[in-house]
């Protein structure tokens, strides 16, 4: 026996008489098992890949959303009307939602609701998930944080806030939770100011680094900033002063506009009554609406101004003509009134003294074509083209179908309808030398735009001495100062149509007007819906609001003087006196 | 012949060991970079508070009150105000 010890005993195993049967079960056992690793395996990496690779990437291949937010509004020097600022809002997923009575208590206390009240906004029918509190206060936000809820997270939104709050917002409109503009400006400007949000697929390690970009960053695009011509401090001042007049003269509403007389833009625009963006709890869609824009009314007097523009373009007659006004002025069956008779009249009395049987014999003169050639021309029954959302065209009807009556009524403003801010627009046509801009909501350059020629320079001049004569002694509205300014303008003062005819009761006050009249800078409409305390003529109820705001924006604009008599009147106190002098320093050398 | 495979050898390890570290500051600026752009973000957002409070404060509403009830303040008078051009020839003040 040669055999080394090991072989040996390696040959007696081999000797051992094992049954087959074992070598085959632990064989298999071990082949069974390998195979079913391999087809895990397998299962994993090539069919089932998702599952792995998701989990993977939930660490480290994440797909981001760039934030982006709504631009900004601000006014034309910069003062912000409408920003959008990121907010904690709290939400819920009511599947995954496990609350302990405790923590129940605990958030109901945190959002200073009742346990009962809480209950009931987590009750949403809702399978996917629901806002239950947007937005929470910073504090509320840690707080909620902290109590580390299943199903309930918060999430960053934006919101928006306007500064200005009331005073300006029927200019520039709000937008709902979604941020989509509802009203005004923030309607009809949504696209510009909307942004797009922009997406990184990115790789980050176990810190949660970023450490590379996977693919090209499609970058956010941030809403547009919008510069409005509103000047905020003007639109306080038609505000406060249209608010003072409602409920002095405990009106139903009203509305002010100013524009600037060279370019047509509007630098204030206020309306009676009154919302405020921020909270709108009470909503209520009347209190909304832009009454200066949308809502249209007869405009009376202030028709006048335009027909003796069209009568002096046409040289039919010259701003002294006499024109008999006898007080039994009939056309066909219809007898034309004054409040005031006078046997006759020159053109420029006629509009200083507002008659309508000389407003309605001029027109008389004109064919009916020529007539509405002139009122379609400064833009009435046609859209102000300002871009406003549900801006009104008014109404100016064809020519064509007009009767002898209706021409001679539509003479001192009724059987047409006009918003303010038409109104307004087409006395640029007197402020402007004969020429109309279009409006704007937004600020713009002077040289962007080109108007549109409506009278010849002379004809505009000589109606605007005719509308200065107007507020000076023995005119509607002789009452209506602008201290150290000139001003033209006239009077306007309408009755209602109530259930199809005309309410002796109810009227409708307005007055527009220009300054400084030597080369108006600002055009100012007023118009008071229904006063109701006695005093109802456009002269004593419209015509202080235009002069306060006038006055006040011309000095807020340091605009010359150039109103002589007022101006010596001024120098009267010495300067030197104790009493403090305030200096005004005003014109070049800027 | 066998040196210079030496030499190339240690020139390749070189290099890997800069590229090695060259994308390691790669990494590290990324993150710089990463972290600015986040910090550039929240100073952006709180630029948009302050804004939104300095208008709150400026607020034309809020002013127009304060100077009239706490500094009493008022619009001067047209007999209190002395209107001066740039032009001398103008000079509406002149007596």
């Amino acid at each position: 026996m040669s055999y080394q010890p090991r072989n040996s005993r390696a040959h007696q195993l081999l000797k051992l008489n094992l049954a087959p049967w074992r070598m085959v079960t632990v064989g298999g056992l071990l082949l069974g098992g390998l195979v079913l690793v391999a087809g895990r395996a397998f299962y994993l990496q090539g069919l089932h890949t998702d599952y792995l690779q998701g989990k993977g990437d939930e660490v480290a291949n994440r797909n981001l959303t760039l934030p982006t937010h709504r631009g900004q509004v601000s006014d034309r020097h910069g003062q912000l009307l409408a920003i959008s600022t990121p907010v904690e809002s709290l939400w819920a997923r009511p599947l995954e939602l496990r609350l302990s009575t405790e923590q129940h208590a605990h958030l109901a206390k945190v959002l200073g609701m009742s346990p009962q009240e809480l209950s009931k906004n987590l009750t949403h029918k809702t399978r996917g998930e629901f806002a239950v509190r947007r937005p929470v206060t910073p504090e509320q936000a840690v707080s909620i944080a902290a109590m580390g809820v299943p199903g309930l997270y918060l999430r960053r939104e934006f919101r928006r806030y306007y500064p200005a709050g009331e005073v300006a917002a029927h200019v520039v409109g709000f937008t709902n939770v979604d941020d989509l503009g509802q009203e005004g400006v923030e309607r009809a400007y949504q696209s510009w100011l909307v942004g797009r949000e922009g997406e990184r697929h990115i790789l980050r390690d176990r810190h949660g680094n970023t450490i590379r970009d996977l693919a090209p960053i499609k970058t956010a695009q941030m809403g547009g900033n919008l510069a409005l011509a509103l000047d905020l401090k003007i639109q306080y001042l038609a505000h406060r002063e249209l608010a003072a007049a409602i409920a002095t003269h405990k009106a139903k509403g009203g509305s002010v506009v100013v524009l600037d007389a060279k370019t047509g833009e509007i630098l204030a625009l206020a309306n009676q009554p009154i919302f405020n963006p921020n909270n709108r709890s009470n909503y209520q869609p009347g209190l909304m609406r832009n009454r200066a824009v949308i809502d249209t009314f007869e405009p009376g007097s202030t028709v006048k101004p335009f027909v003796a523009a069209a009568v002096l373009e046409r040289g039919l007659f010259t701003p002294d003509s006499v024109i008999q006004t006898p007080d039994n002025f009939r056309v066909g069956t219809k007898l034309v009134r004054d409040d005031h008779p006078h046997p006759q009249l020159t053109v420029t009395e006629i509009i200083q003294k507002s008659s309508n049987i000389g407003a309605a014999k001029m027109a008389m003169t004109l064919t009916p074509q020529q007539f509405w050639e002139v009122l379609h021309r400064v833009g009435l029954g046609e859209k102000p083209g300002s871009g406003f959302p549900g801006e009104t065209a008014g109404l100016l009807r064809d020519p064509g179908t007009w009767r002898p009556v209706e021409q001679a009524t539509m003479a001192y403003g009724y059987g047409l309808s006009v918003s303010l801010l038409q109104m307004t627009r087409a006395y640029m046509a007197f402020a402007n030398d004969g020429e109309v801009m279009p409006l704007s909501f937004l600020r713009r350059e002077p040289q962007e735009i080109t108007g549109e020629r409506v009278f010849s320079p002379a004809v505009a001049r000589e109606v605007r001495t005719m509308m200065e004569a107007v507020t000076q002694e023995g005119g509607t509205g002789q009452s209506i100062h602008v201290p150290g300014y000139r001003i033209a303008g006239k009077t306007g003062t309408a009755h209602k149509v109530l259930n199809g005819s005309y309410a002796s009761d109810r009227y409708l006050s307005s007055f527009i007007g220009m300054a400084p009249a030597s080369n108006p800078r600002l055009i100012i409409g007023v118009v008071i819906d229904e006063p109701s305390d006695g005093v109802y003529y456009g002269s004593s109820v419209a015509g202080p609001v235009f002069a306060q705001v006038m006055g006040a924006s011309l000095r807020l604009l340091a605009l010359p003087p150039d109103a002589p008599e007022t101006a010596t009147r001024m120098t009267r106190g010495t300067p030197a006196t104790a009493a403090p002098t305030v200096v005004a320093r005003i014109g070049g050398g800027m | 012949m066998s040196r210079l495979n030496v030499v190339l050898a240690l020139v390749l390890v070189l290099c890997a060991l800069a590229v090695i570290q060259a994308q390691h500051r790669a990494r590290n600026y990324f993150v710089e970079l990463e972290r600015l752009k986040k910090e550039a973000h929240a100073l952006d957002e709180q630029w948009g508070q302050l804004q939104l409070e300095q208008s709150t404060w400026a607020n034309p509403a809020r002013v127009d009150t304060l100077a009239r009830t706490q500094l009493g303040l008022v619009a001067p008078s047209p007999e209190r105000t002395h209107v001066e051009t740039s032009d001398a020839e103008t000079l509406v003040s002149a007596p």
